[in-house]
């Protein structure tokens, strides 16, 4: 467990809440998915939730964040509700994409929550963007942009960073490495298994952590954001960690051991926490029970929101095409 | 004849044309060990070993130059990209260089390439996953643009691709991958220059591609209940496009509608109903009409999605009306 002991109890607690949300989320999501309620391709997040909730927490109200396709713990972490998201997964009007995204495209432009990208790595380039405007505009806030190591293949990495690098911008970059590109280890995708070094080369400061480990996650993100606000300068990080579930809802899994996944499912990142909490901070049975049945009972309250939502009349379905006419 | 899906008709396609000469390969994103994004390519990586079906890291940009140089170095390739969706980061390889190394060197150096790409809307996949972007393609001399809206084509179509001198880009479709259809107990070369009277009719031209083949079918088979017979026309190839079979249809008909599933400014339909105007208007007894997608990004809702394309239902409405019936 995490050499980081500086967390309190109260901040130990969240974070183990904010990880078991998504897990419960995205459990109900994929129970739906099975229903025919959601559609379109669903990924699921589940082992690899202490990456999201150890980096967001570090993060204040005007940094800004941005994610793949399997971005429901991300939004969830970020503090768009479940029933927004439920209701976009739903496609109804009140979805936080207002239903036009589904699973893939969650937004809050709001919550400076820039997507739900689903082409890999087009939202690398976009993040540097955003780091950029930061720097014009002298504020304060960083941006924060997550990915699979499968997206560091594509040219569109390359060019981020260099920029991110080059422009010296206030970005956190962050890999989380789950091995696998669907059905593409790591071996095949990356002439040098030493992902850090890739941040190295662009000579951006660089570390890799634990991402079963949300404390190690955490303080590892800690020390990165430090670094970004002091410096202004970009920061990558990578995450190691693992998707105990398929690609996208089905895949047939014939890429991967099953031995591997249950080897992986041990260091499930939930009960890892909770063992934590309980050996440093008396955390009982019962505390943990609130907490199930807090996380159950938000999801219900989502289904039942998302249910009652209404859909999009079609009349409706050329809006935000353009920008509304002044 | 035998009855097998889109899917195995492809499939069939690929394992011929491994067979049949060992300088092909394919190289696309899981391809191999996962077997393929919608399982066409399943079971090849273990009869033709990583070197021939192989597994490429994302970098579309990449593999699909990666493929063009394989091509001028004498080898075979086949590449596929996952769906249309991807295909924009390989464009500039696709267009800058497959299209037009052998104009600027005078002639000098073909690209032999065939580059796959599914595409479709239907599956609610949402903007970033659901585009029919075949016109884009269309746009570019130099390339060869087809479209497989059947299963003989599908399985036909790559094996003359291969013959082909210069690039290829070969359109299938995920909407159809699970549909069955009859096709020739053996796989054999299709013709990839003409298109193809999928019905014959005297009444009207519907005139489509890809996607909308069985849906023009099953419009015309819906008209002919209510006693108009319509010719059902499917280009097949997008570029070049077959004029003369389009103008042929249109001097026996007098009457055209196209039907696409892609945007309507700028696409295949505005081109053929230019060609028409410009070579055949006196044969027409009205004026040439269009059925395509709706001019929207394609949102998640299926309700929307529908919305989006044109189905059966109106292709119905549409002829019933340009023939007053
Ligand atoms: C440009 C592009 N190419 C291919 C795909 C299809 N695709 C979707 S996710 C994926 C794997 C991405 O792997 P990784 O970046 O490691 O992220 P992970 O899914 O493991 O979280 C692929 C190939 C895509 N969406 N975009």
């Amino acid at each position: 467990m995490s050499q980081s002991l500086q967390i309190t109890r109260e901040k130990g607690v969240f974070l183990l809440l904010q990880m078991m949300r998504i897990r419960r989320f995205e459990e109900k999501a994929a129970e739906m998915y099975t229903k025919a309620k959601i559609r379109g391709f669903l990924h699921l997040y589940i082992g690899e939730e202490a990456v999201a909730v150890g980096i967001t927490d570090l993060l204040g109200p005007e940094d800004n964040i941005l994610a793949t396709y399997r971005e429901h713990g991300h939004a969830l972490a970020r503090g768009i509700s479940a029933n927004q998201i439920m209701a976009e997964m739903y496609g109804k009007v009140e979805g936080c994409s207002k239903g036009r995204g589904g699973s893939m495209h969650l937004f809050d432009a709001k919550k400076k929550f820039y997507g739900g990208n689903a082409i890999v790595a087009s939202h690398l380039p976009v993040a540097v963007g955003l780091a950029l405007a930061s720097k014009k505009q002298e504020k304060a806030d960083l941006t924060a942009c997550f990915f699979g190591e499968g997206a560091m293949a594509e040219g569109e990495f390359h060019e981020a960073m260099n920029l991110a690098a080059l422009w010296q911008l206030p970005l956190l970059m962050v890999c989380e490495n789950n091995r696998y590109a669907m059905g593409t280890a790591v071996q095949y995708t990356h002439s040098n298994p030493d992902i850090e070094a890739k941040g190295k080369v662009y000579g951006i400061e660089s570390a890799t952590v634990d991402g079963m480990d949300v404390l190690s996650v955490r303080s590892a993100a800690e020390k990165a954001i430090e670094y970004i606000r002091l410096t202004g300068k970009p920061f990558f990080m990578v995450c190691n960690t693992y998707r105990f579930k398929a690609h996208s809802m089905f895949d047939a899994e014939l890429y991967r051991d099953k031995m591997e996944v249950e080897t992986w499912k041990k260091l499930d990142p939930i009960p890892k926490m909770q063992q934590y909490l309980l050996e440093n901070f008396q955390f009982i049975e019962s505390e943990l029970k609130d907490l199930e049945s807090a996380c159950d009972q938000e999801v219900q309250q989502a289904v039942d929101f998302a249910e009652a939502g209404s859909w999009e009349p079609v009349e409706n379905l050329q809006n935000y095409v353009y920008s509304p006419k002044e | 004849m035998a009855k097998i899906t889109y899917r195995e008709a492809l499939k069939q396609g690929l394992r011929e044309a491994l067979h049949a000469d060992p300088k092909v390969f394919l190289m696309g994103e899981d391809v191999g060990r996962y077997g393929g994004a919608f399982a066409v390519s399943k079971g090849l990586f273990q009869e033709f070993g990583p070197d021939r079906i192989m597994d490429v890291p994302l970098s579309e940009s990449g593999f699909t130059g990666a493929g063009i140089g394989a091509a001028l170095g004498g080898m075979k390739p086949i590449v596929e990209i996952m769906t249309v969706n991807f295909s924009l980061l390989a464009m500039d390889q696709i267009v800058n260089n497959a299209a037009t190394l052998l104009h600027m060197s005078g002639g000098q150096i073909h690209v032999p390439i065939v580059i796959r790409i599914s595409c479709g809307v239907g599956k609610q996949l949402g903007a970033q996953h659901s585009h029919s972007w075949e016109p884009l393609f269309a746009h570019i001399p130099g390339l060869n643009v087809i479209s497989a809206g059947t299963h003989e084509d599908a399985r036909g179509m790559l094996l003359t691709a291969l013959k082909s001198p210069d690039p290829v880009i070969l359109f299938e479709y995920t909407g159809l991958l699970n549909v069955e259809g009859e096709v020739p107990e053996t796989a054999v070369e299709v013709d990839i220059t003409k298109a193809k009277i999928r019905k014959e009719g005297k009444d009207l031209s519907l005139i489509t591609y890809g996607s909308g083949v069985i849906k023009a079918l099953e419009a015309a088979a819906d008209l002919a209940v209510l006693g108009m017979d319509i010719e059902v026309l499917d280009l097949r190839s997008l570029r070049p496009l077959d004029e003369k079979a389009i103008f042929t249809s249109v001097q026996k008909t007098h009457r055209a509608i196209i039907l696409e599933d892609a945007w309507r400014s700028v696409s295949i339909s505005s081109e053929i109903s230019a060609r028409i105007m410009e070579n055949v208007f006196y044969d027409l007894d009205a004026p040439v009409e269009r059925l395509c997608g709706l001019e929207v990004p394609i949102p998640y809702p299926k309700h929307l999605e529908d919305a989006c394309v044109p189905q059966k239902e109106q292709i119905v409405s549409q002829i019933r009306k340009m023939l007053s019936k």
